[in-house]
C-alpha cells in the first residue's frame, strides 16, 4: 500500500483514513506493507509494516538494465517536456538527448537514497516522481510478499503504476479527492489531473470514497464504470476520551470547522449566520480553521455587521479541535464539493447535531444529519434555527446521530475493500 | 518687528496593547491586556526617548533662560503606564512643568476616536484628562489637541464649549488650498477658537526623514534647518507648527542618527539668528489675530497621505468594530461602574483600530512599524474576541442591576 502520510505526523485527513484502513484490513485478515515517503519511526506499526521510502535506494537488477528500468518508469519524469516548434528530425534528436540525459542522471543517482519531505511543498511534483522510482524498487524487493498494490490519491499513483509495471501485480487506486474538489471546475491543475487519470486508467479497480466521487471519476476522467467501486469512509473513535469542557459563553454555539477555502463554502455559512442572527440573539457562530478565503470571510462578516456574534479561531490542532466540537451546539459543513467529509462524523460522535451540504459524500450515508444544498442559505438558516430553538429536535438528532456514526466502522468498509482485492487477484 | 514663532509640540502616547485573546477565553477571562509587553515596550522607550529627551529639553530651557518653550500632550493611557511601570518619567515631566516653559495640552484621556462617535463620551474623556493633567502637572489645559490631530468644525465647536481657546490640527493641503499653514486661523462657528496648523513638510523632515540616508538633504543640520524655516516664512506667515510624536527622539529616529545633537543645537542656532523665537500654542493664540476662518467640514488628521480618518475607520472591519464598541455607550452610562468605564476606555484607544488598517501601500511601512499583529485580520479577530467578552460582562452587569 502506497500512502503519503500516516499518524501521528499528518497534515490532512488522508493519513487518518489510511490508518483506519490498515487497522480495518488487519481485522479482516489482510496484511499490509505500508510505504510512505518519509516515516519518522513513531508510527503505529501494530497493524502494518511501514517502509520508509527515504531509507531505500533506487537500484536495478542485472536482468533489468537501466534502459529497461527507465522504459518502465520513465513516464514519471516530470521535468518540462514541452518542446518549442521543431521539425521531426530535431525532435528525434531532442528525445534521444533527453533519454541519454535521463540515463546519465539515473547513473548518478543510482544507489542513492532520496530524502523525501513527505510534505506538500514546492517540490511536490519532483517528490511524486522520485517516490515512483523508489516505489518501483521497493515493489521489486518485496515482490513475493504481496498480492495487490493499493495506492492512495494522486501523490502515490505513479508509485503504484511503477510497482505494477515492475511486478505485474494488480493495482487498486483509491480516490479520496479529485482535482475537481481542489479547484473550481474550469480551473484545475492539469498536471495533477493527468496523473490522476493515468493512475485510474492503469488501475485494475478504482475505489472512490462516495458515489459523488465515483460520478466524477466516471464522467470527468472517462473511467469505465464497471471498474469503479464506492467504499464509503468510516471513522475510528477508539482511544478517544469524551472531553469535558467548561463553557465560557452562555449562548448556543454554531460551528464551521475546516479549511476556509472555496470548496468548503464558508460564505454560505456566513450568510446563513446573518439570517439566523436576525431572528435570535442567543447564538454565536464560530469559524474554526484557516485558508485562502479567511480574510475575505472576516471582511464579509464585518460588512454584515455581525462580528460581535461571529468569531474566528484561526487554525486549530489536536485537542483544540475536540474542544471546539465539545463547545458546539450545531455543526455545519456547507461544502460546495466534498468527496466525503469526515468532520460531521466527528461532530455527531461528540453529540453535536450536524447540518451538511447535499454536495458531500457523507450525505450519502448519514441519515441523521440535516442535509441542504450548499447554496440554499435560507434552508441552512432554517435548520440551524430549528436545532437551536427546538430542544426536542436537537436531542433527537444528537442521540440518533451518535448511534449512527458509531456503526460506521472501518472493519465494515475494509471488508468491501477486501472483496475488491479478491476480484482483481483472482481475475 | 515682532519675532516669528516656532511652535514645538510633542504627542506622548502609549497604547494599552491587548493580549492574545482567543475565542475560548470569551466568558472566562476578563483580563484583556498584555501587561508584560506593555511594560517591556514602555521601559525600552523610557530609556531611549522619554528620559534622555526630557533631560535634554530641561537642559536647553535652563541654558536659554526661559527663551525655549515646548508643548506636550500626554494621553491618560500613557500616564497610567508611566505610573505603573516607570514613575521616574512622571518626575522628569514634572521637572519640565516646573520651569514654566512647558504647556500641557488637553485631549481625550484614552487617545480615542470618541470625537467621531459620541459627544457625551468625548466630553467625559476630555474632562477626565483635564483632571489628570491638573493633578500631575498643576496646569489646567486651555489648548486642545485631539487624537492624532483629528479635527473638524464640529469638534472645534465642542471643545470651544468646553472652554478651550486654541486647537491644534494638521495643515492638510485639501483644507488649506492656497493658504499657508504658517498663520493663525479660527473656527467658523466659534471665531474665538484659534486653530494652529501643523507644517507637515518641516515637521516630517525631523519626524520621518531625519535619518534617511537616501534623502537628498541628508544629513540635516540645525543651520540647514533654520534656513528652511526662514524660507518657509519669507513670503509671510508668523508661526511654524512643528508637531510630532515625542517618540521621534531616540525611538523612531535612533540616538545614533544624531537626532539628540540636532535638537540640542537647534535652540541656540535659532536664538543667535534672531528671526524666530520658541513659543507655546496658547501664547501664540493670545498674541496673534486669526487671519481668517478655516472651514473643515469633514474630519482631518495627521495620518497617512489622505490626512483623514481612514487609517482608523477606512475599512469595514474597523467600522464594524467601532460601531459595536460605541453601541455600548448607553449601557455603560446606565451601569456607571468604574471598572467597566476603565475597560471601555482602554478598548477605545485609537491604536486598536489602527492595527486593523488594510492600507498597505504608501503608508504601509508606518503602519507595520506600529503594529503588534501580523495582519489586520488578526488584529480584528483578537479585538472582537475581547470586545465580545466585554459585551457579555456589560449585559450581565446590566441584568443584575435592573
Amino acid at each position: 500500500m502506497f500512502g503519503w502520510e500516516f499518524p501521528p505526523h499528518i497534515a490532512g485527513g488522508l493519513g487518518t483514513a489510511c490508518y483506519g484502513i490498515v487497522k480495518g484490513l488487519a481485522h479482516n485478515g489482510v496484511e499490509t506493507i505500508f510505504v510512505m515517503p518519509s516515516a519518522s519511526g513513531d508510527e503505529d506499526q501494530s497493524a502494518a509494516r511501514i517502509i520508509n521510502a527515504s531509507d531505500v535506494a533506487v537500484t536495478y537488477t542485472e536482468e533489468l538494465g537501466i534502459g529497461d528500468f527507465l522504459d518502465k518508469v520513465k513516464f514519471i519524469h516530470v521535468g518540462s517536456n514541452l518542446v518549442p516548434y521543431c521539425d521531426p528530425e530535431d525532435f528525434t534528436n531532442l528525445v534521444e538527448e533527453e533519454r541519454r540525459r535521463q540515463q546519465k542522471d539515473f547513473r548518478i543517482h543510482y544507489g542513492q537514497k532520496f530524502k523525501f519531505s513527505g510534505k506538500y511543498g514546492a517540490n511536490l511534483m519532483e517528490e511524486v516522481a522520485r517516490y515512483a522510482m523508489v516505489g518501483g524498487t521497493i515493489a521489486l524487493q518485496h515482490k513475493d510478499e504481496f498480492d495487490v498494490i493499493h495506492a492512495h490519491d494522486w501523490l502515490t499513483y505513479y508509485a503504484g503504476i511503477a510497482a505494477k509495471r515492475m511486478t505485474g501485480k494488480p493495482l487498486v487506486v483509491h480516490v479520496h479527492a479529485t482535482s475537481f474538489d481542489r479547484g473550481s471546475v474550469d480551473n484545475i491543475d492539469t498536471r495533477v489531473y493527468a496523473i490522476e487519470r493515468n493512475g485510474m486508467e492503469a488501475a485494475d479497480k478504482v475505489i472512490t470514497v462516495s458515489d459523488l466521487t465515483r460520478n466524477i471519476v466516471i464522467t470527468k476522467y472517462g473511467i469505465n464504470p464497471d471498474k469503479v467501486v464506492t467504499v464509503h469512509n468510516a471513522v475510528d473513535f477508539s482511544g478517544r476520551d469524551d472531553l469535558q469542557v467548561e463553557r465560557g459563553v452562555k449562548d448556543k454555539v454554531v460551528t464551521f470547522l475546516g479549511r476556509i477555502t472555496f470548496q468548503k463554502g464558508p460564505e454560505y455559512f456566513i450568510e446563513a449566520a446573518a439570517k439566523v442572527l436576525k431572528r435570535t440573539k442567543g447564538v454565536r457562530f464560530v469559524m474554526a480553521g484557516s485558508g485562502d478565503m479567511m480574510n475575505r470571510s472576516i471582511k464579509h462578516v464585518a460588512r454584515l455587521g455581525i462580528s460581535d456574534r461571529f468569531h474566528f479561531t484561526g487554525f486549530l490542532r489536536g485537542a483544540d479541535v475536540q474542544k471546539m466540537f465539545a463547545l458546539s451546539d450545531v455543526y455545519v459543513m456547507p461544502s460546495v464539493s466534498e468527496p466525503f467529509g469526515i468532520s460531521p462524523l466527528e461532530a455527531m460522535r461528540t453529540g453535536v447535531p450536524s447540518v451538511i451540504s447535499k454536495q458531500s459524500g457523507a450525505a450519502e450515508i448519514l441519515r441523521y444529519a440535516f442535509k441542504v444544498d450548499f447554496w440554499n442559505v435560507d434552508a441552512m438558516a432554517d435548520q440551524i434555527y430549528g436545532l437551536l430553538q427546538y430542544p426536542a429536535l436537537a436531542k433527537f438528532a444528537a442521540t440518533e446521530g451518535y448511534d449512527e456514526v458509531n456503526t460506521l466502522k472501518w472493519d465494515n468498509a475494509t471488508a468491501k475493500m477486501k472483496a475488491v482485492y479478491e476480484s482483481v487477484v483472482n481475475k | 518687528m515682532a519675532k516669528k514663532q516656532i511652535c514645538l509640540y510633542f504627542q506622548v502616547h502609549q497604547p494599552t496593547r491587548l493580549r492574545l485573546y482567543r475565542f475560548f477565553d470569551i466568558g472566562k477571562d476578563s483580563h484583556y491586556y498584555d501587561d508584560f509587553e506593555n511594560r517591556t515596550i514602555l521601559r525600552r522607550i523610557a530609556q531611549k526617548c522619554y528620559l534622555p529627551m526630557n533631560q535634554l529639553l530641561l537642559d536647553v530651557i535652563r541654558e536659554q533662560k526661559g527663551a525655549f518653550k515646548v508643548a506636550f500632550s500626554i494621553s491618560g493611557s500613557a500616564l497610567e503606564q508611566f505610573e505603573r511601570y516607570a514613575p521616574e518619567i512622571l518626575d522628569s515631566f514634572r521637572a519640565l512643568a516646573d520651569t514654566g516653559c512647558v504647556e500641557f495640552l488637553g485631549e481625550t484621556y484614552y487617545h480615542s476616536l470618541s470625537s467621531l462617535a459620541s459627544p457625551a463620551e468625548f466630553r467625559l474623556q476630555v474632562e477626565k484628562h483635564r483632571q489628570a493633567i491638573k493633578e500631575y502637572f498643576g496646569q489646567t489645559p486651555v489648548t486642545f489637541r485631539n487624537t492624532e490631530l483629528i479635527y473638524s468644525d464640529a469638534i472645534g465647536d465642542m471643545v470651544s464649549e468646553m472652554g478651550f481657546k486654541t486647537v491644534l490640527t494638521e495643515g492638510a493641503k485639501h483644507i488649506l488650498g492656497w493658504q499657508s499653514p504658517n498663520y493663525v486661523y479660527c473656527n467658523p462657528e466659534k471665531p474665538s477658537l484659534k486653530v494652529l496648523m501643523r507644517n507637515s513638510a518641516l515637521s516630517d523632515d525631523i519626524a520621518f526623514r531625519f535619518s534617511d540616508r537616501s534623502w537628498d538633504n541628508w544629513p540635516l543640520t540645525a543651520d540647514k534647518y533654520l534656513a528652511w524655516l526662514k524660507a518657509a516664512v519669507s513670503d509671510g506667515g508668523n508661526m511654524i507648527g512643528l508637531f510630532m510624536d515625542y517618540e521621534t527622539f531616540g525611538e523612531h529616529q535612533k540616538a545614533e542618527s544624531g537626532i539628540f545633537d540636532f535638537m540640542r543645537a537647534l535652540p541656540g542656532v535659532v536664538a543667535e539668528d534672531g528671526e524666530f523665537e520658541f513659543s507655546t500654542p496658547s501664547s501664540i493664540a493670545r498674541r496673534f489675530k486669526a487671519v481668517s476662518e478655516i472651514s473643515v467640514p469633514e474630519a482631518i488628521s495627521w495620518a497617512d497621505e489622505e490626512r483623514d480618518t481612514s487609517a482608523w475607520l477606512g475599512n469595514e472591519l474597523q467600522k464594524d468594530a467601532f460601531n459595536k464598541l460605541y453601541g455600548l455607550y448607553e449601557k455603560l452610562a446606565i451601569l456607571n461602574q468604574p471598572s467597566m468605564w476603565n475597560d471601555f476606555g482602554h478598548l477605545q484607544e485609537s491604536d486598536h483600530f489602527y492595527y486593523m488598517c488594510t492600507k498597505f501601500f504608501s503608508d504601509g511601512a508606518v503602519h507595520k512599524y506600529f503594529n503588534p499583529y501580523d495582519t489586520p485580520y488578526e488584529a480584528f479577530i483578537n479585538y472582537m474576541n475581547v470586545l465580545s467578552d466585554f459585551m457579555i460582562r456589560v449585559d450581565e452587569a446590566l441584568s443584575e442591576k435592573l
